[in-house]
């Protein structure tokens, strides 16, 4: 494949992301996209979750937190609250906070104000040992 | 006699005042590095965050989210950001002093302004002056920038809004244009200002939208209040350091100036005080003679 997306990433804090990619998959909001070069321009939010890219044969991935995507004519432009690559990941860290939050949320009721807050705590603590389960 | 010893004691003192400020200019040159750092790799979020959200308000047509559209002008929320500490020139007073004039221009305009400060000094300059508009004051939160601070203010001062307390946020704080030069600049947080659209580029493309454009909007306005507070927040911290940096450097100057002064002062009154030693044994030999 001649064409190539240009795919740019970035978080409050600094620029995560530059680079020439094959293909795409990112987490929406209603489901998985897949994208290839040639893509209809796109707007849409991203949930907690794994984005992978592939680049010269490589495949790589990377734990986003909430965000969104803009697809413009090839040029991607992610933007997420946090993003780690699979390789940056303590999973200690993330091994414990999913065990903070599994204990917290066995004590607490649905209706908990903080319930939503440790769930989506939880999800990104399993999101993030996924994704470092793929590190090379 | 006396009057030398006074002098040197005044060097003394200068002297380690000069020390003080010295070391706080170093301290300010070594954080302004960093914060002028952060400041720099916030800014591409931003930036294309406010791009989005250009495209977004333009096609919306600005009734349909009550982020877009202004509301009447009753009641009206300012934001002050200022440090927790002195020492830093006018870094404190100008912004305080330009709340203070806001209020007063639009005193009759709004009914109601409330006035919420993050940074102690900021407090401190405006208690007596319109202590009763100050509603909430942050403090010790400005020397640790970082994105879960500004989203929480943010996400205090979004509920605010969407419960209709406020009709309009504005935000005044010192911008950063570069390690001397610091503007302080009033903005409008709320209702999201849309007018700085590029017009060409949101013109240019047709964006499917998913789940649809309301949903994504919902989203996303939030988030740029939040980015918007969090750039400020860090050009904030970026110009206290800068400010501060300034002042010290200039008090380290006048505190050397002082010393040659004295040490010219402490060296004339020696020269006189043995002068007139010499003249006393002189005349005091003459005397036996």
């Amino acid at each position: 494949m001649a064409e190539k997306l240009k795919l740019e990433m970035v978080t409050p804090y600094k620029q995560v992301l530059s680079e020439e990619v094959d293909e795409l998959t990112l987490p929406g909001l209603i489901g998985e996209l897949g994208i290839l070069p040639g893509h209809t321009p796109l707007l849409t939010t991203l949930r907690v979750g794994e984005m992978s890219y592939k680049k010269g044969g490589q495949q790589y991935h990377v734990a986003v937190n909430w965000g969104y995507v803009e697809i413009d004519e090839d040029a991607i432009t992610v933007l997420v609250d946090t993003a780690e690559k699979s390789d940056e990941i303590d999973l200690a860290r993330a091994k414990a906070a999913l065990g903070r939050a599994e204990e917290a949320l066995k004590t607490m009721s649905q209706e908990d104000k903080s319930y939503a807050v440790m769930e989506a705590a939880l999800q990104r603590a399993m999101i993030r040992i996924q994704v470092a389960g793929k590190a090379r | 006699m006396a009057n030398l010893k006074i002098i040197k004691k005044r060097i003394a003192s200068v002297k380690s005042t000069q020390q003080i400020t010295k070391a706080m200019k170093m301290v300010a040159a070594a954080k302004l590095r960093r914060a002028q750092d952060a400041a720099v790799a916030a800014r591409p979020y931003a930036q294309k965050l406010q791009k989005v959200v250009a495209h977004l308000a333009q096609r919306e047509g600005s009734e349909e989210h009550p982020f877009l559209c202004s509301r009447g002008k009753e009641r009206a929320l300012v934001l002050l950001l200022t440090a927790d500490r002195g020492l830093c020139g006018g870094f404190n007073a100008n912004p305080s002093k330009e709340a203070e004039r806001f209020i007063r221009k639009n005193e009759e305009g709004y009914a109601n302004i409330d006035l919420m400060i993050i940074g102690r000094k900021g407090r401190d300059f405006l208690k007596n002056r319109v202590g009763d508009k100050i509603t909430k004051v942050y403090e010790d939160i400005t020397g640790v920038v970082n994105f879960k601070t500004a989203q929480l203010i943010a996400e205090e001062i979004v509920s605010m809004y969407e419960e209709d307390t406020y009709d309009a946020v504005y935000l005044i704080y010192n911008a950063f244009q570069s390690a001397v030069v610091q503007h302080v600049t009033v903005e409008q947080l709320l209702p999201v200002q849309a007018d700085e659209v590029d017009k060409k580029a949101a013109d240019s493309v047709d964006y499917i939208y998913e789940p649809n454009r309301g949903e994504v909007l919902e989203q996303i306005l939030p988030k740029m209040v939040e980015v918007q507070l969090f750039r400020s927040l860090l050009e904030s911290y970026a110009s206290e350091q800068g400010a501060r940096m300034s002042a010290m450097d200039s008090a380290s100057r006048n505190a050397s100036e002082m010393i040659g002064k004295l040490t010219l002062q402490y060296n004339r009154a020696r020269q006189a005080a043995i002068t007139k030693e010499l003249m006393e044994i002189i005349s005091g030999a003459e005397s036996v003679k």
